[in-house]
């Protein structure tokens, strides 16, 4: 049974090849505008994770008449606040020296100070963004704490744009996979309707309504199948040369944070290959059913 | 001549209605035995597509009931019309051949439709193939054919799976005389091996020569059954 059903559909689909041909190239076309917009939310995405680690730590000065033994149990209470995944302590020094490398050609105005203005700190690298508000509050109970710096509105913002783009995204997927299933349902009911005939002498000699539905089934995951992995194909150079692009000629920042090939590939090629097969496969089932009653 | 009267086909008191208030078949009666060769003629219009039509249950009568050996057509699921159509063979006055598919494939298909193995159809196509006279044509696809060529398709198609009755409506409908004969030449052939033939036409010159039983309606009523009948 199988076996004529998978032999069936590969002829069958020879056979039709203009019908094949327009099915794919409108899976394909779907796909791509998928694809493309699914790849830049990717890179968004990537990108926004990327800046919020890097702000996504508290620093936490210390009062400057503190021994050591109080500096220590202090950096215990910070450990064992909840959300926190690690501390590190910073010297004064350490601090003073750090401006001084990262602001090498000033580092002569530094050199005329008399006293280190810098605070002992301890930076706090938190388990996610989330735990931010709730650590900063409970800094606030703790004795000898002078001050407690933390980007708060940056990452804030960063958060709502991540959300924000996430949320667009996932509206505007929807959407296109809505368009998309709207063309290949219309393509594959063109195919079926071409083939009316077919079908309803099928029922004549007898085939029962599975018998008939299995090659169109089939078929129809296989266009998808091919479209998604033509769509794939086609994504995969684009991106590839974007990529290329972007990290030798554009911007660095941003360039840093862009989703490399394979990364990319990979994602596209799963989603084309659920949503074309998935659209291929219930689009036959669909149009077939009202020419089933003969 | 008959050595056991079984039922093939029965019709008991059946009407059909279409709406707008056309009658096609006015409370008939027919009963047909195992091994018969049956014409039902009459003009257009006066019942013989619709008697077709209620054999293969694509439409159910509006009153009475018809049988088909034991199976009361009416208490047939409509899951199972699949399992009475595969009990006979269907032929068709525009022959209705797959046309995506060689004359092979066509055959093919109605073995493969019942599970047939694949070693069973390689062995009974080209046989019934042969005996339509068609074995140099089995790789050619139906447009490539003549209209008796493809008729003679249809009938290989038709009895591929041995059924004990073969319904042909109007078979001889679209072919010029000389290959009408070479169908009802086939058609008797097959009767003579046991098949149960009805045939609904209105070619006078072949319901004349061959002198089986006539049905004949009008307006949907059963004017004349007749043994050895003329048109």
């Amino acid at each position: 049974m199988k076996y004529y059903s998978i032999n069936e559909t590969l002829k069958s689909l020879f056979r039709n090849r203009m019908m094949s041909l327009a099915s794919i190239s409108s899976v394909v076309a779907s796909l791509l505008v998928l694809g493309i917009i699914m790849s830049v939310i990717l890179n968004i995405n990537s990108f926004s994770e990327g800046i919020k680690h890097q702000f996504d730590s508290i620093d936490v000065y210390i009062q400057e008449d503190l021994t050591k033994n109080e500096i220590l149990t202090l950096g215990e209470s910070i450990q064992n606040i909840n959300g926190v995944h690690s501390i590190i302590f910073e010297t004064k020094d350490q601090a003073l020296e750090n401006l001084k490398i990262d602001f090498e050609e000033y580092s002569y105005l530094l050199e005329g100070l008399e006293y280190n203005p810098f605070p002992n700190t301890y930076i706090i690298n938190l388990d996610d963004v989330i735990y931010a508000d709730s650590i900063v509050n409970q800094l606030k109970n703790l004795q000898g704490i002078e001050e407690v710096k933390y980007y708060k509105d940056l990452v804030n913002r960063i958060i709502d744009l991540t959300s924000y783009v996430r949320n667009i995204g996932l509206v505007l997927t929807l959407f296109l996979a809505g368009i998309a299933t709207f063309i290949i349902n219309n393509t594959i009911k063109l195919t079926i309707n071409a083939r009316r005939r077919e079908i309803s002498i099928m029922k004549y000699v007898g085939a029962t309504s599975w018998y008939i539905r299995w090659p169109f089934i089939l078929e129809g995951t296989i266009l998808g199948l091919i479209g998604a992995l033509i769509s794939t194909g086609i994504i995969y150079l684009i991106y590839s040369y974007s990529f290329q692009l972007f990290t030798s000629q554009f911007y660095v920042v941003f360039a840093a944070y862009m989703l490399n090939v394979k990364t990319i590939a990979k994602e596209i090629l799963a989603l084309n290959l659920i949503i074309g097969t998935g659209i291929g496969a219930l689009g036959s089932l669909v149009s077939i059913r009202k020419y089933l009653n003969v | 001549m008959y050595e056991r009267l079984e039922n093939m086909i029965k019709f008991d008191n059946v009407t059909k209605n279409y709406s707008g208030g056309i009658v096609a078949l006015d409370n008939i009666n027919i009963h047909i035995q195992k091994g018969e060769f049956v014409f039902i003629v009459g003009q257009s219009g006066a019942g013989k597509s619709t008697f077709v039509k209620m054999l293969l249950k694509e439409e159910p009568p509006t009153k009475g009931e018809i049988f088909i050996e034991d199976t009361k057509l009416s208490d047939l699921h409509s899951r199972r019309v699949p399992q009475l159509r595969r009990k006979m063979g269907v032929v068709f006055q525009d022959f209705r051949l797959l046309s995506k598919k060689t004359v092979y494939e066509n055959v093919a298909y109605s073995m493969e439709i019942i599970g047939a193995k694949p070693k069973e159809v390689r062995k009974r196509v080209p046989l019934i193939l042969s005996m339509v006279g068609l074995s140099n044509r089995a790789k050619l696809y139906p447009d490539q054919l003549s209209g008796g060529e493809q008729q003679r398709v249809s009938i290989a198609r038709a009895m591929i799976n041995n059924p004990t009755l073969l319904v042909a409506d109007e078979p001889t409908g679209n072919l010029d005389p000389e290959t009408s004969w070479e169908i009802m030449r086939l058609l008797k052939q097959f009767n003579r091996n046991g098949t149960t033939i009805v045939m609904a036409t209105h070619d006078q010159n072949i319901v004349d020569a061959m002198e089986m039983r006539v049905i004949e309606l009008v307006n949907g009523k059963v004017v004349r059954d007749q043994a050895k009948g003329v048109y």
